[in-house]
């Protein structure tokens, strides 16, 4: 019974527990950032606080706006969501676990980015239109890229789908240390940063309008809907490094066998692993600038040629073995 | 005391033109109001920058049907002093290739010519009186971004307007005049001393470079000769504020390429330096120190604090251009040709990184405190960047160098009493700022001032902005204006 009970319920116990610890992993990166630069900060708890305010704020649209404006706030946190749910990232297995296909994930990550675009483009404004247009040819460059990195996990364990790739890394240890993997681990470094809006393709704290990316399209959003988009924002953040932890190293993952204590120790060592790995991003972050736009490409294609590498690699040393 | 002599209209033309040909550079030009005799007078002054000595010019129109013949053709800048004078005054431009309005905004009633000395007190701003509209670039893909004139950062008003293909500025049109205070107007009748605390108040992040210009016009005005220790104690107080902008200015370049921990650190530097101001001066921004032939300090900074604000500089410098990319975005952006910044007037920093010598501290300043000059001119965000390295390393050396000097004495100079004309005094003076060249003219009788003309460097700067984001991208903007870094309300007065 609970085995079942277990794995029925785990996608709704993801999507709790990542929903309430995303705000922490984009407040301890900023805190952490601001402890670098000297500042006092304003506490690893100020998105909790952001949130709340701004879900109690009223709504104001564009008298522009049409459906798209309205919806896309939902469809971003939704999509999100459902990666959050299926996604391995307490264990290797649920019932969700059919939708954490490589492609449907990404698929689900490139809906919100679309969603969010359009909404750019819905209000008719030109930082809107510029943010979309931008926006669009850095996702276009990036989830290929992921895709790719991916699919050289995907090589040795003869399934696209993301628990099976760390089940499989998880009764294989070595499969974190071979080429491939390292390379995938690269490549995936790289678009992670880029998809998360991350330095040093977009600065998410500017206020330049000129240079921004996503936040460009965000600029006539307001309350509750702003807040949906900041706390999927951070969910998506949450969910990348999720990804990068799991996939590379999975320890620590549930696995549906186990003890029902062991889920607890699973959402712990999650969640030591997404703060360590933000508390790194926001560490990297301080000492980096942002590249000149029409570098982005070249940055982006490089991560590219490194996920291809990882494919051929990783077949390689598949095939040979 | 330099006389002003009273030319024709094109004996100023040729005078000006011979100026010009011998590598003079326009400082200022500006109309005074003469309801008495029915004129309006009308001032030229240019200043070579090789010996920092301003001439002067001047011709009479008739008050009542102003007609003046346009000098734009001559030189870029003269065309917007013109225009500037047409809005305030009312003049009417004869061959003038653009005699639209250029400070008053179209809301300005017609007929209102705020300088002219019976200007009503009061008028009825109409919600709209017809539009101004930009030139619109037309074309396959071509779109507008409106920027401002509110803007999200805590920066001045001003707007932007940039036509676009993609990601590439084709056009970018500023449109300032946000902050027109009518300070000019507010000199007229002033007494003295209390223009100059007015003229502390034209930018805020120039308050010593205004009022050491105003008081050397006044004391030029005056015949008054100024002791030199009061001078060295000037060169200080304009030092002092050269070094704290330009460390804040590399701060927010880097901020602009997103190296926030740079920015942060050179606040800290910027502190520093404003408390040294408060300790010194009384005040953090330098200000209430200068007045007619007077200048105190407190006390003189101390040379070992500035020597360690260098050396923390010198650091955060280093750690600034061992990034490669931040550098990648500064080479090569926001290009100004020596050509185009020669021929639209411009000044200081802007004017050096594009290779024109344009400083007249290497002829005012005494030998021992005049700055070296080998910083590559490029023309770019970097060659400019550099300059403003450099120029904060060498005002904190040569502040350092004036506190050994005078360090013993008695630093409050009791004023010297001044000579007590009745008669109109023309006065004028041009100081090396941190920004570049700042010029006041006065006008000045019974101690107090008839007219005032301030000339902050950023008037001179502001159109070859546009020249420089030509062929840029439009998220470059940002960075290519920080480089600039001018000021809205030192331009629109």
């Amino acid at each position: 019974m609970t085995r079942g009970f277990i794995y029925g319920i785990l996608p709704v116990l993801q999507l709790l527990m990542l929903g309430a610890t995303a705000p922490l992993v984009s407040g301890l990166a900023r805190q952490i950032g601001a402890k670098l630069e000297g500042r006092q900060g304003a506490g690893v708890m100020q998105p909790y606080r952001e949130l709340r305010k701004l879900f109690q704020k009223e709504t104001l649209e564009p008298s522009t706006k049409s459906v798209f404006f309205t919806l896309a706030p939902y469809v971003l946190a939704s999509s999100t969501a459902v990666i959050a749910m299926a996604g391995p990232f307490l264990a290797t297995e649920n019932s969700f676990s059919s939708s954490s296909d490589l492609l449907s994930v990404v698929g689900l990550l490139f809906l919100g980015n679309i969603a969010v675009a359009l909404a750019g483009l819905d209000t008719g404004t030109s930082f809107g239109g510029m943010g979309a247009s931008r926006e669009l040819t850095v996702s276009s460059l990036v989830e290929p890229t992921i895709l790719v990195a991916i699919f050289a996990l995907s090589i040795p364990a003869h399934s696209s789908n993301l628990g099976a790739i760390a089940a499989k890394s998880i009764s294989n240890p070595n499969l974190i240390f071979a080429p491939g993997s390292l390379l995938a681990l690269a490549a995936f470094v790289v678009v992670v940063l880029a998809e998360a809006k991350r330095f040093p393709v977009d600065n998410p704290s500017t206020h330049l309008e000129l240079t921004m990316i996503h936040e460009a399209m965000l600029l006539e959003y307001s309350g509750p809907r702003l807040g949906v988009i900041e706390w999927a924002s951070s969910l998506r953040l949450t969910i990348l490094l999720g990804l990068v932890a799991n996939l590379f190293f999975p320890i620590g993952l549930f696995s549906t066998g186990q003890s029902p204590i062991l889920l607890l120790v699973s959402c712990l060592v999650f969640l030591v692993k997404v703060l360590v790995l933000g508390s790194i991003l926001s560490f990297a972050e301080v000492f980096m600038a942002k590249l000149r736009l029409f570098r982005v490409p070249e940055l982006l294609a490089s991560s590219f040629i490194l996920a291809l590498l990882s494919v051929v690699t990783s077949y390689f040393f598949t095939a040979t073995r | 005391m330099n006389v002003t002599p009273t030319l024709s209209q094109t004996e100023v033309y040729l005078s000006i033109k011979r100026s010009l040909e011998d590598g003079d550079r326009l400082a200022s030009i500006f109309a005074t109001d003469d309801v008495e005799n029915g004129l309006l007078r009308v001032i030229y002054l240019t200043v070579s920058p090789a010996s920092g000595r301003i001439t002067r010019a001047m011709t009479t129109i008739d008050r009542y049907k102003p007609k003046l013949a346009s000098l734009a053709a001559l030189d870029f800048s003269a065309g917007r002093f013109e225009r500037e004078m047409a809005d305030l005054f009312g003049v009417e431009l004869i061959g003038h290739p653009q005699p639209m309005r250029l400070v008053k905004h179209a809301h300005w009633p017609e007929e209102y010519y705020p300088l002219r000395k019976d200007a009503p007190k009061k008028v009825d701003f109409p919600p709209t009186s017809g539009g101004y509209p930009f030139v619109e670039v037309k074309g396959d893909s071509v779109y507008e971004i409106p920027v401002g004139p509110i803007h999200a950062g805590m920066i001045e008003p001003g707007h932007f307007r940039f036509s676009a293909v993609g990601e590439s500025i084709l056009k970018m049109k500023a449109r300032l005049w946000f902050v027109h205070r009518g300070i000019e107007k507010l000199m007229e009748n002033q007494p003295l001393n209390e223009a100059i605390t007015l003229a502390e108040k034209i930018s805020g992040d120039t308050s010593a470079g205004h009022s050491v210009a105003l008081a050397r016009a006044i004391e030029d005005a005056l015949g008054v000769i100024v002791d030199p220790e009061i001078e060295e104690l000037r060169i200080c107080l304009v030092e002092l504020e050269a070094a704290y902008n330009h460390i804040n200015d590399v701060g927010a370049i880097a901020n602009d390429v997103g190296l926030g921990i740079i920015n942060a650190h050179a606040l800290n530097i910027k502190e520093a330096l404003l408390r040294i101001n408060k300790e010194s001066t009384g005040t953090r921004l330098l200000r209430g120190t200068t007045k007619v032939s007077e200048t105190k300090f407190n006390s003189l900074p101390d040379p070992e604090k500035l020597g360690r604000i260098e050396t923390d500089l010198e650091e955060l410098v280093e750690i600034l251009f061992s990034s490669s990319v931040a550098m990648d975005r500064f080479v090569g952006a926001g290009y100004l040709s020596n050509r185009d910044a020669l021929r639209m007037g411009c000044t200081g920093y802007v004017a050096m990184a594009s290779g024109i010598k344009d400083d007249l501290r290497d002829c005012q300043y005494p030998t021992w405190a005049r700055p070296s000059h080998g910083v590559a001119a490029d023309g770019d965000v970097l060659a400019r960047l550099n300059l403003r390295i450099e120029g904060a390393k060498q005002a904190l050396e040569i502040v350092r160098n004036i506190s050994s000097r005078i360090a013993i004495k008695q630093h409050t100079q009791t004023s010297i009493p001044l000579p007590d004309p009745h008669d109109e005094k023309i006065g004028v003076s041009a100081l090396q700022g941190w920004r570049g060249r700042i010029v006041h003219s006065v006008i000045v009788k019974d101690h107090r001032i008839l007219r005032a003309k301030i000339v902050d460097p950023s008037f001179m700067n502001w159109p070859a902005l546009a020249v420089a984001l030509e062929g840029s991208i439009v998220a470059d903007f940002p960075l290519v204006n920080k480089s600039f870094n001018l000021s809205y309300a030192g331009n629109d007065l």
